[in-house]
């Protein structure tokens, strides 16, 4: 929220009060990627035990939403997070980041939601919270529905801007560089409002020393879906689950400083050269 | 038994709808009954005759305001159907615009989405979904619990393309009772030269093991020289070395070139998912036991550094 002058009415807030930009960022736990996913035969839901992760796509809003706060000169950024049990060891991360506190709505009764249910439980939590502007990521590392950010926006009836690569507060507007099949659009919406951040547009910090003892001890308050008023469900049903058809390994051959020429010789004979 | 009605979320690439929207409405017409479109840009008679030539009938305009298309258009289709014009199920391509339209809508329908699809089909009157998970070695088919109409997203590339209808879409401007409130001030395209990513014949990816984001114009070249998409893995988007429109992969896209060639990338389920349904690929990475190799039709087990200098150094002297 820029230091901008008095005369603007826009922002009024700030001054002569204490303006303060409150975020949320919405975050995943996710199993580790790098371990091969698993389907539980009972359920068919994706194996969740174990220890989980912050998911990676989650830190780029974790950060951006600390450089606005930043900016801003005031506020908090507080996540907001689901899961079917109470691991809090992902939030810690994020909190380490330097994030104020979470929100988990935690409940085994939400173990295979689809991505509406958990929407309305994320969206529920948010409003408790009223920020000025919630982050997500575009989608989840292990699920990838890719709708949340809309749905969660449809819910709250907030504007939402998805894919952005930039993001600049102006007085109560949010500017948006969005990204494009053919390039960017430039988009601005009126706060409170959902933005949807792509990967790799800001370097997200490591925590330091300081920030992990800190996130020890910072508050991560438990809801149930039944605290929210919502009752978990899901619209869908996997019906089957088969192996799909193997490709088969071709050629390999260890390059003896001549393997290019086995590039050029694949490439002339599928006639590109 | 088939379905009686089928909307498609018709999408603008450039100054006709994208090929994407062409595979949908294909797929749509296979499945019996009517086809509709639902449009928001600013060609609707070129949209209404080449989408009449796909066997769509009618072609429902939707005014944005200027603003992103998810509120607007969701709107439109929301009218539609609680004026009593329900169709049976609502095809999305997995898209920046369609994902925005299908997350709007299932709010405004209270409905659950499936997405990420690869194929549909009817059984007993029951829509299914297959979908392709875990680097595409499982294949997941979901269907509906509750009512219609059924919200669904499909990969780029699920379906192929062709025309079947002879006559224009009728055209019809669909009201908006919600506009939407983010919008859109200036639009900016970047130069590209070459085929873009997910239409391309050939695509020449990186990864990690090109070590630097410097390194990345050796991909460049290489496209370039082979007349193909430069192409990147999750690991060098989110290191921002090139923008999340480069990435190949279950976050990002989806892609079937003719040739696929993986410079540097390992092949972790996340990037394989979006690239082994291309018809051959080449892979050259340093580690002999990357499960890259285990899909690739030509492996070469050497230094990136090594292999592309030479290659681009070959091609240019022929």
């Amino acid at each position: 929220m820029g230091r901008g002058s008095c005369s603007d009415l826009v922002l009024w807030r700030i001054c002569g009060h204490d303006y303060a930009m409150n975020v949320v960022v919405c975050v995943k736990q996710i199993p580790d990627p790098a371990i091969p996913g698993q389907l539980d035969p009972q359920t068919n839901f994706l194996k969740r035990e174990g220890k989980l992760i912050l998911d990676d796509s989650d830190a780029y809003g974790v950060e951006m939403a600390l450089q606005l706060v930043d900016a801003a000169g005031g506020g908090e950024v507080t996540l907001v997070s689901m899961a079917p049990n109470n691991e809090a060891s992902g939030l810690r991360t994020a909190l380490a980041m330097g994030a104020a506190k979470a929100v988990l709505v935690s409940d085994p009764a939400l173990a295979g939601a689809d991505a509406l249910t958990t929407a309305k439980v994320l969206a529920g939590a948010i409003d408790r919270v009223k920020p000025d502007l919630v982050l997500t990521a575009t989608e989840a590392t292990d699920g990838y529905t890719g709708t949340l950010p809309e749905q969660i926006a449809g819910l709250l009836n907030f504007p939402s801007i998805t894919f952005a690569k930039k993001i600049e507060i102006s007085g109560t507007t949010v500017k948006v560089d969005r990204q494009t099949e053919a390039g960017y659009d430039e988009v601005e919406a009126p706060m409170p409002a959902v933005v949807s951040v792509t990967a790799g547009v800001v370097e997200p910090r490591y925590p330091s020393f300081k920030g992990i003892m800190a996130a020890k001890s910072k508050p991560v308050d438990e809801l149930t879906a039944a605290d929210l008023g919502i009752t978990p469900g899901t619209g869908q049903q996997i019906v089957s689950v088969i192996a799909a058809e193997a490709r088969q390994a071709g050629e390999i051959i260890e390059d003896d400083g001549e393997g290019y020429l086995k590039i050029i010789e694949f490439l002339e004979q599928q006639k590109v050269l | 038994m088939s379905l009686d009605k089928i909307w498609v979320f018709a999408e603008d690439a450039g100054d006709k709808v994208s090929t994407g929207t062409l595979e949908l409405v294909t797929k749509a017409r296979s499945l019996g009954g009517v086809v509709e479109a639902f449009y928001a840009g600013t060609n609707a008679s070129a949209v209404a005759a080449e989408l009449g030539n796909f066997g769509v009938s009618k072609l429902y305009t939707v005014d944005a305001g200027g603003s992103l298309l998810g509120v607007p258009v969701a709107s439109a289709m929301a009218g539609q159907i609680e004026g009593g014009n329900k169709p049976d199920a609502i095809m999305f391509a997995t898209s920046y615009d369609g994902r925005d339209v299908l997350g709007r809508l299932s709010v405004k329908l209270d409905r659950s989405v499936l997405t990420n699809n690869i194929d549909i089909s009817v059984d007993g009157g029951q829509v299914k979904v297959d979908e392709a998970i875990f680097g595409g070695a499982t294949l997941v088919t979901s269907t509906f619990t509750g009512d219609a109409p059924h919200l669904v997203s499909f990969r780029p590339k699920s379906f192929t393309a062709e025309a079947g209808g002879s006559t224009t879409a009728e055209v019809i401007a669909a009201s908006v009772s919600e506009a939407g409130q983010a919008k859109i001030v200036a639009r900016h395209v970047e130069e590209r030269e070459g085929p873009v990513l997910d239409e391309a014949a050939l695509v020449v990816s990186g990864g990690r093991g090109l070590g630097d984001a410097d390194k990345y114009s050796m991909i460049e070249d290489l496209a370039k020289l082979l007349n193909g998409a430069p192409g990147a893995s999750r690991a060098i988007v989110d290191a921002g070395w090139v923008p999340y429109s480069y990435q190949v992969g279950q976050t990002g896209k989806v892609v079937k070139p003719d040739i696929y060639i993986a410079a540097g990338i390992s092949g972790a389920t996340q990037h394989m998912v979006g690239m082994k349904g291309s018809k051959t690929i080449i892979a050259i990475n340093k580690d002999a036991e990357a499960p890259i190799f285990s899909i690739a039709d030509l492996g070469i087990v050497g230094d990136v550094h090594k292999v592309l200098p030479q290659l681009i150094d070959a091609i240019k002297g022929r």
